[in-house]
């Protein structure tokens, strides 16, 4: 992925977190709360289980239907991160070679299983987190924070990044942009080359929180970032943390998919 | 390396967060103390300029491919521990919720690896004793270089611990450390040769800078002997009370990895003291009672294989595969249903 993809990417998401839906309107706090418990949910489960999980898709399926965000740039992203998983999964199925028995006839080695097991659950983590950004906007989600209890210090410094990202990754593209046209294969791109830009780009950016600060300063800045915006809590958000505990609670504990397999063949046969 | 959330188990995810959750507070509060409102700002936009900086790229000397800075030594020497702390823990959390890189429920253990490692281990016992005044380039050079590597040295074995304790993988644990510390070892000399880098060039340009920081922090204000021993006994209870998890799962995985990592079985008897009273207050503070470890641990369990079979038996994984196709098509018809209506 080249670096003016991915920072079309951190737009595109930051983006999306700006339309306004059921889903969007949300108290942050909510679709926090509820994103860390279906998280912890999912990877309660068993090393081996995978149709328990299953279920657990309604979840960001719902968000994503909901929210409009586009099924495609999260499936992108989610395969973009997956390497590290990938890999330490694909081991399973060496080492763990026990056989289970599907059904009569088929036979496969308990790795796998495990194996698909980490797929499932990475696709479940992952896409919720991405899904709970795209449907909340970076600034909701750490005044939520902020009122779960962070400390201020801590969520000024994330709202402080987020600002400048921006700012410094433009900057950036323009030098990595001017370095590549002056390179000429791979002459250039060195590690000293990459000192004294990187190094120029520290003073410039320590400059720049200088003159941030002054003008802070004179705007009357205290030492804290209060937010204009003030969020209530609404019945829609009571609903939906209830709802998400019910339908946690439900599929970790009783076997849905078990339960309807086994009535659509008993009407089967 | 980031640790991913489909590696973990719970036990070992929350314990994690607790740790960094509670090393956030500590340095918020520290940093409240000390530090004029003037570092906030600076903190912030140097937390972004890390993240530019991970975007130039350059050619690594020798092999050819590209690489890429971490950045949480820089922070460290120039934010000293605490303010550079919080940068590396903010970068850490945009990167998974906007890169979706590790996730949120591995977002504790990353910012333990990569945050507490380097800032309040590596900073205060290896780079500043080297370092001395900070005048001689020389000096600074090798600190960094040194410190670099330690950090990711840490942070890659602890990568190899939270995956073992939480018991996803297969990997067996010597194999797993042989494939990790030597990438980083490499990783560490490229990332301190760069660090190292643009430390003297600032020195160079701007020396006020580093000065500040060097002259704000005298070497025994910065960390006590006291706080680096309270970070360790966070170190120990968390891996204990991870440990102890283990343990009460597999019956021999405790003397087994304890073996592994200290040569002996020594440890194995002050665990055992830490574990009954730790799984007493899992069991009371369980919020998910049914975790398929409990399950697989009541199974009489035979010594060689792997016993553990708490999901699928042959007759009910029929029924589970059909149940599974209808549940899924289910949840694409709804997703697809909403889109259309939603278009109309």
């Amino acid at each position: 992925m080249t670096f003016d993809e991915q920072y079309y990417n951190i737009g595109f998401i930051d983006q999306l977190s700006y339309k306004d839906t059921f889903v969007h309107r949300l108290d942050p706090r909510a679709k926090l709360i509820a994103t860390l418990l279906f998280l912890f949910t999912v990877i309660s489960f068993s090393k081996y289980e995978i149709n328990a999980l299953l279920p657990f898709f309604l979840y960001p399926v719902l968000l994503m239907s909901i929210g409009e965000i586009p099924l495609m740039f999260i499936l992108r992203k989610v395969i973009l991160v997956s390497p590290f998983a990938l890999f330490i999964g694909v081991f399973n199925p060496l080492l763990d070679s026990t056989h289970v028995v599907i059904f009569s006839g088929l036979t496969i080695s308990a790795g796998w299983l495990s194996f698909f097991s980490i797929l499932l659950k990475f696709v479940l983590t992952v896409s919720t987190a991405l899904l709970l950004i795209a449907t909340t906007s970076f600034p909701g989600v750490c005044h939520g924070l902020r009122q779960l209890g962070l400390p201020s210090i801590f969520v000024s410094q994330l709202l402080f990044l987020y600002r400048y990202i921006f700012v410094l990754m433009e900057e950036t593209m323009r030098i990595v942009r001017a370095r590549n046209m002056r390179s000429y294969g791979k002459s250039g791109k060195g590690i000293k080359i990459f000192v004294r830009i990187t190094g120029t780009l520290f003073i410039r950016t320590i400059e720049r929180a200088e003159r941030v600060y002054f003008a802070m300063l004179s705007r009357g800045f205290q030492g804290d970032m209060p937010s204009l915006k003030r969020f209530h809590i609404r019945t829609e958000d009571i609903i939906f943390t209830l709802s998400m505990i019910i339908f946690l609670y439900v599929f970790r504990f009783y076997p849905a998919t078990e339960i309807i397999g086994r009535f659509v063949q008993g009407v089967l046969s | 390396m980031h640790m991913a959330d489909a590696l973990l188990s719970p036990a070992v995810g929350a314990t994690m967060w607790a740790g960094s959750v509670a090393a956030i507070g500590y340095s918020s509060k520290k940093l409240k103390e000390n530090i004029d409102n003037k570092t906030i700002p600076l903190m912030g936009v140097m937390g972004a300029f890390v993240f530019a900086a991970q975007m130039i790229n350059f050619t690594i000397p020798v092999t050819g491919s590209s690489g890429h800075i971490g950045g949480g030594m820089l922070l460290a020497i120039i934010l000293g521990p605490y303010a550079a702390f919080l940068a590396m823990a903010s970068i850490l959390t945009v990167q998974a919720l906007f890169f979706a890189d590790g996730g949120l429920l591995a977002l504790g253990c990353n910012i333990w690896n990569l945050g507490i490692y380097p800032c309040f281990l590596v900073y205060p016992l290896i780079y500043r004793p080297i370092v001395g005044d900070g005048t001689s380039a020389k000096r600074i050079s090798i600190a960094a270089i040194v410190s670099v590597i330690i950090a990711l040295q840490l942070g890659a074995f602890s990568v190899v611990l939270e995956t073992l304790l939480s018991g996803k993988s297969e990997l067996p644990f010597s194999t797993f450390v042989l494939l990790m510390q030597p990438i980083h070892l490499a990783i560490g000399l490229v990332e301190g040769i760069a660090t190292a880098g643009i430390i003297i060039y600032v020195k160079n340009a701007r020396p006020e800078l580093l000065e500040a920081n060097l002259s704000f922090q005298p070497l025994d204000s910065g960390i006590s002997l006291k706080n680096v021993l309270v970070v360790f006994v966070i170190l120990a209870v968390v891996t204990g009370g991870a440990l102890s998890w283990f343990a009460s799962t597999h019956p021999d995985g405790l003397e087994w990895s304890i073996e592994k990592v200290t040569g002996k079985g020594e440890l194995a008897e002050a665990t055992q003291g830490v574990a009954p009273a730790l799984k007493e207050i899992q069991e009371r503070t369980a919020f998910l009672p049914d975790y398929g470890f409990k399950s697989a641990a009541n199974e009489p369990s035979n010594e060689n294989e792997t016993p553990h079979w708490p999901g699928i038996e042959a007759g009910t994984s029929v029924s589970g595969i059909v149940g599974g196709s209808i549940v899924l098509m289910f949840i694409l018809l709804i997703g697809f249903g909403i889109r259309l209506f939603k278009k109309q």
